[in-house]
């Protein structure tokens, strides 16, 4: 395993040096220099004493493949450039706002698998039932509204039906006030929650029937065991396989930041901070962003992987590859 | 795995895969959303709105649907019905460019891919596992962040986050045919390389790509809105979806006619293209069953 694992990792370094290359190069294909950019208008009022610093600065007087190495040299260590706006480090900043975002995916994958898992495995053992159908409807459902659509209408019911406002006054963190805390939280982890939820439910379903096919269970049911053992230890096990994967997915998307919704409830999380930092132009805090999530992504990929191996005998490590 | 060789293709097109479809329940209810908004982008596409998407009544605003304007009109006495037809327009044409562009490529890419092998092969999918290597939407957020905003450059953007999609479904069946025995067979028989992919690896990766098309829309429409909505797709004045459901988040209360409406038509053009995907799997390729592997905003 350890072996394995450090393969794995080895493994990720070309990907990496792919993305960084990548993150680099899109923030200099930004039509004018960054100065510009950032600066707008004025840019234009600058001196030439002051751009050169300015420049000196951003690193972009030097050629590009050194730019390149310098940056990357600086992300090694852990320097993500600085926050113009925000008077602070890259890095720090994502690690201040990355928690809340960590929250608020396993709370709403919490709240998926708590809808998606029963709900697909009762569709499924109920086929072709009223009950079957009105799981898919859910499904579908959480698969067809847009997030922002949800979060949006979540909002309007609390304010107008119930008077409540969710998120008034200002975010408070896990270990201040959990419980006030976890009411910030919920709805957003609802909205979230409920496509997700989707489709695990739709995953759960057709991964489950499909097993409920094989010889293996047929086997199984004539050797006259009980219905719910056959269920519970020679289906479900394999049937949870390619559930555990599309979690993974969903839940790497979640922490790569739930962008609208955490502007729709005035979270201050990872998507925010980004949709923030695009729409004030501070290219640093992007492609930090961007670096930052990609390394994350990346190794829950792996981590995937692993328990992959994990839950299902079938996959011999060794062999991976 | 058993390998079955696929069946050709020719069985699986024209009328007879309608008629298949049109037996499967929820892809004929696909295909009928589909076709539906289709019609309306159409109309949209060719001008043919009640009114002009633009055109502001100061003395109807806010106005709740009658028969003036059917869906009602919004703060600035436009007339919601006009706009949205004139928006469909706009998540068509976002949509059918970023697929036909991600598509295009991807396939062309997968199957050079999975023909070539060797270290064309590893090359390729390494890149492409470059572009797997971010959520697709912060992907697509750092495209338009560099593109700028704007209706093209979302297309831009979506049809980057799914070219490896593309990719992966094409080489896929690539790999596994090339090794038949029937393209062996055409390979001794002198066949030149091209002519065997196009006439006999080809066909056999049809099926996996329409399907794919279909889930790759419902998607493109679904991001093109929240590109929109979050004020980097398709911007104000123009009527786009995810703009018009912006505009309403201040007023749900006062007039829950803009987001109801707009809302529906979104989730009627999601829903549609992913239910008609997933009949089109079901018809066309009853070994690949199970919900949809695209991505999701």
């Amino acid at each position: 395993m350890p072996r394995y694992l450090a393969r794995r990792l080895l493994a990720l370094l070309p990907t990496l040096l792919g993305v960084s290359i990548l993150v680099f190069a899109a923030m200099r294909l930004i039509p004018g220099d960054i100065i510009s950019a950032t600066l707008g208008t004025e840019a234009g009022m600058l001196t030439e004493t002051q751009r050169a610093a300015l420049e000196r600065y951003y690193g972009i007087d030097k050629p590009p493949v050194e730019q390149y190495f310098v940056w990357f040299g600086e992300a090694l260590r852990g320097n993500l450039g600085h926050s113009v706006r925000h008077g602070q480090p890259v890095l720090q900043l994502i690690l201040s706002r990355f928690p809340l975002t960590l929250e608020l995916a396993l709370l709403s994958m919490l709240l998926a698998l708590l809808t998606g898992l029963p709900l697909g495995l009762l569709a499924a053992l109920r086929h072709n039932t009223w009950l079957d159908f009105a799981g898919r409807l859910f499904a579908l459902l959480g698969l067809a509204i847009p997030n922002f659509l949800l979060g949006t209408l979540i909002i309007f019911i609390l304010s107008v039906v119930f008077r409540v406002l969710p998120n008034a006054g200002d975010y408070v963190q896990l270990h201040e006030d959990p419980l006030r805390n976890l009411q910030q939280l919920f709805f957003p982890a609802l909205t979230l929650g409920f496509a997700f939820g989707g489709s695990i439910m739709r995953m759960t379903r057709s991964s489950l029937l499909e097993v409920l096919r094989e010889d293996y269970i047929r086997t199984a049911r004539s050797k006259g065991l009980a219905e719910r053992h056959v269920i519970l230890h020679h289906s479900l096990r394999n049937a949870l396989i390619p559930v555990l994967t599309l979690v993974g997915i969903e839940f790497g998307y979640l922490l790569g930041g739930a962008f609208i919704v955490e502007q729709i409830f005035a979270l201050p999380g990872l998507g925010r901070l980004t949709i923030n930092a695009i729409g004030q132009r501070e290219y640093a805090l992007v492609q930090g962003v961007a670096l930052f999530v990609a390394l994350v992504f990346l190794l829950l990929n792996l981590a995937i992987d692993l328990l992959y191996a994990l839950v299902d005998p079938r996959i011999a490590l060794a062999r991976h590859e | 795995m058993s390998k079955n060789i696929p069946a050709p293709a020719s069985s699986q097109r024209g009328g007879s895969l309608l008629r298949r479809l049109s037996g499967n329940r929820s892809g004929a209810f696909g295909l009928l959303l589909v076709l539906a908004f289709l019609l309306v982008a159409l109309a949209g596409l060719l001008g043919l709105t009640p009114r002009l998407p633009a055109e502001q009544f100061m003395s109807h605003r806010l106005a709740p649907p009658t028969a003036d304007f059917p869906l009602g009109t919004d703060l600035f006495g436009r007339d919601i019905a006009s706009r949205l037809i004139s928006g469909a327009a706009v998540s068509l044409r976002v949509a059918v460019t970023a697929v036909a562009l991600a598509g295009g490529l991807g396939a062309a890419l997968g199957i050079l891919a999975g023909f070539a092998g060797g270290r064309v092969d590893n090359l390729l999918m390494r890149l492409m596992d470059i572009l797997f290597a971010f959520p697709a939407l912060l992907l697509a957020l750092v495209i338009v962040t560099v593109l700028g905003p704007g209706p093209a450059n979302s297309a831009l953007a979506i049809a980057i986050v799914y070219l490896p999609i593309f990719a992966r479904v094409a080489r896929g069946p690539v790999l596994s045919v090339k090794e038949l025995d029937f393209v062996l067979a055409a390979r001794c028989l002198g066949l030149r390389p091209f002519s065997v992919l196009l006439s006999h690896i080809l066909p056999n990766i049809v099926a996996p790509l329409i399907v794919q098309v279909s889930l790759a829309l419902s998607w493109a429409l679904l991001t093109e809105a929240a590109l929109s909505y979050l004020g980097l797709g398709t911007r104000p004045p123009a009527a786009s979806w995810g703009v018009m459901l912006s505009e309403s988040r201040a007023l749900a209360e006062r007039a829950p006619w803009m987001m109801v409406f707009p809302g529906l038509a979104i989730m009627a053009g999601v829903l549609g293209f992913n239910l008609l995907g997933d009949g089109l799997r079901d018809v066309l390729d009853p070994r690949l069953r199970g919900p949809g592997k695209g991505v999701r905003a």
